[in-house]
């Protein structure tokens, strides 16, 4: 299968006042398409950090890091913004949904930085809406909804682009066991579908769900003995 | 299309904060309606009171002689002489004197009796209410008519129609021949209360022997400067060049010089209310950096979700320039109505001019734009990352 994800010695450094703080050591790491990673890892092993520069959020300090082909660090603002855009679909733990729009225009969102027309957008997101199960509450509010279907929006916001990766943060973090197990059930099945999903999270039981496992602990990334 | 999209997500924002954004407006609002009533105010009572110079003619040049102790004022052949000067229209000379009058045994002292002649008639026809005017013919015979002032009328010949009565100015008998229209409001030299005649008969029954005032007509006014010229050129050597025996005064020069000293009034009015849209400008930034720390978290998120920073900027300073912009059109419209109100009130004409809309559109989307700019670059320079943690 072809390679999406190429991360080659990917080193991360922060300056906390005059001390240099490294919290990525040496990563590796390559995805290819149709996978469902899960990176599992404690808080502070600097699983967000690793989040942060697949998603284009952060930039490595020294490394090299390969998306669809495209070197990373070649790119200025703007560009790594179009990156975000058509590559990355975001599903974050706590929603991050824009409390005053509808269902349906926070998933056009994405879709509105991207230039598509305004009717092409509407069909777009309803049509996503109506695959994560939410056709008949496309114009609630956010604070309408209970925190399983925010976060079934969340996901159908990440996929209305068609994305080269859904990246997700904890995404059942702020949900209870079931609606927790439900929205896993619906990776699964878009994994099944095709569509390549990197997943972090401290939780094994949610890892599992996952084709694949990498281990996170100290800046350190080990594969993880296939279970 | 990207630039409708941030429109709209502007304005959902300003109707969102509907208190904040409309105590925000308020500075830009009295700045520009200060303006705008300001600057109409003056603009209308300058137009009222060029109207009434006007109306004691643009398009001519007075000549006032004080004279010198050898010639005391200016007589037929000076009066002649610049008849026949190029671009010259016509000339009307005035001779004046104070005396009593006398008609149906009423009696009025200290009466202004004006020397004119047909010239004077003839360039503003308006002047006569009833009667006929004063004609060349009254001029060469020296006739003794006279055209006699609303406020004489009133008091000598109440209800009565006075054309073709008798009145003695200082002990001659004249036959009223006319009366004036009532003059208004601002005037330099009111006619209700004066007694017209003939110049050629004042100058013989007054008591006066020269021309004092010569009102000179002209052609083309475009070149009254030139006509200045040639009057001085005349005058200079019949008062024996003693340049203080007598003035040349153009009113057009008059009316420039007011209208400048005027603009400069209300620019400087106008650059006084200018302060409070600077003032209404940093209540803006004030908010739109509120307003950036409060959706740090909406950044951050737009920003993961593909927003370029140029996108991120253009998006506050529309907001910025839509809040400038809605404050600037309802100070428009509120100094409208003020200047509208004010101007019933003094009296004054009321006109908006298109140049004063656009000032007030103009310097409120430049507010918008200047003082948008440092907030939205900020917003646009935000980290995604802190700005999704913040909380």
């Amino acid at each position: 299968m072809s390679e999406i994800l190429n991360m080659k010695n990917i080193c991360k450094s922060y300056y906390m006042g005059d001390e240099e703080l490294e919290v990525l050591h040496d990563v590796n790491l390559v995805v290819h398409a149709g996978e469902f990673l899960s990176i599992l890892g404690p808080s502070g092993s600097g699983k967000s950090t690793i989040m942060n520069i697949i998603g284009c959020l952060d930039i490595p300090s020294t490394g090299e890091y390969l998306l669809s082909g495209t070197d990373i660090d070649d790119l200025d603002e703007s560009e790594l913004a179009a990156v975000r855009n058509k590559e990355i679909g975001f599903v974050f733990q706590s929603f991050q949904l824009l409390p005053r729009l509808s269902a349906l225009k926070n998933v056009e969102l994405p879709l509105i930085y991207s230039n598509v027309p305004v009717s092409e957008r509407k069909k777009r997101a309803k049509e996503m809406l109506e695959k994560v199960g939410l056709s008949d509450k496309m114009n609630n509010l956010p604070n309408q909804l209970s925190g399983g279907q925010q976060q079934r929006v969340a996901i159908a916001r990440a996929l209305v682009t068609e994305p080269t990766i859904l990246l997700a943060d904890e995404p059942t973090g702020a949900l209870d066991q079931k609606t927790g197990s439900q929205v896993m059930e619906l990776f699964e099945k878009l994994n099944s579908d095709g569509r390549t999903i990197i997943m972090i999270t401290h939780d094994q039981n949610i890892a599992k769900h996952a084709t694949r496992v990498v281990n996170i602990l100290d800046g350190y990334l080990t594969e993880a003995e296939v279970n | 299309m990207l630039l409708l999209e941030s429109i709209r997500m502007s304005w959902e924002n300003i109707i969102h904060n509907k208190l904040r954004s409309f105590l925000t407006m308020l500075g830009i609002v009295i700045g520009v309606a200060s303006i705008i009533a300001l600057i109409t105010i003056v603009q209308g009572a300058t137009n009222s009171i060029s109207d009434q110079i006007s109306a004691l003619g643009v398009n001519k040049i007075t000549v006032t002689a004080m004279g010198t102790p050898l010639k005391q004022g200016l007589n037929d052949s000076d009066i002649k002489v610049i008849s026949q000067l190029n671009n010259i229209d016509g000339v009307s000379p005035t001779i004046s004197g104070r005396t009593s009058i006398i008609s149906n045994g009423k009696v009025m002292e200290d009466i202004t009796v004006q020397g004119k002649n047909e010239v004077y008639f003839n360039k503003d026809t308006s002047l006569l209410k009833t009667g006929r005017s004063i004609n060349i013919i009254d001029i060469r015979s020296d006739n003794q008519v006279a055209i006699i002032g609303d406020n004489i009328v009133k008091t000598l010949y109440y209800g009565m129609n006075p054309v073709g009565k008798n009145l003695m100015i200082n002990g001659t008998t004249y036959t009223i021949i006319g009366t004036l229209a009532q003059s208004s409001g601002f005037s330099m030299n009111s006619s209700n209360d004066a007694v017209i005649i003939p110049y050629t008969t004042a100058l013989r029954s007054l008591g006066v022997k020269n021309v004092t005032t010569l009102d000179v007509y002209l052609k083309d006014t475009s070149i009254a400067d030139d006509s200045v010229t040639d009057i001085k050129s005349v005058l200079n050597p019949a008062f024996n060049y003693d340049e203080d025996a007598y003035s040349v005064f153009n009113m057009g020069d008059m009316i420039k010089s007011f209208e400048t000293m005027m603009g400069m009034m209300s620019l400087l009015l106008a650059g006084i209310a200018a302060i409070s849209l600077v003032v209404g400008g940093i209540g803006i930034m004030n908010m739109m950096l509120v307003s950036i720390t409060e959706r740090t978290k909406e950044i951050g998120l737009r920003k993961a979700l593909g927003a370029t920073p140029g996108r991120i900027q253009l998006q506050f300073i529309i907001e910025s320039i839509f809040l400038s912009l809605i404050g600037g059109i309802i100070g428009l419209i509120l100094g409208s109505i003020l200047a509208f109100i004010a101007a019933i009130l003094i009296g004054i004409g009321f006109s908006l001019s298109m140049m004063t809309i656009a000032l007030a559109v103009g310097f409120s989307s430049a507010v918008g734009i200047v003082f948008g700019y440092m907030p939205a670059r900020k917003a646009s320079r935000l980290n995604p990352i802190d700005a999704l943690r913040s909380l």
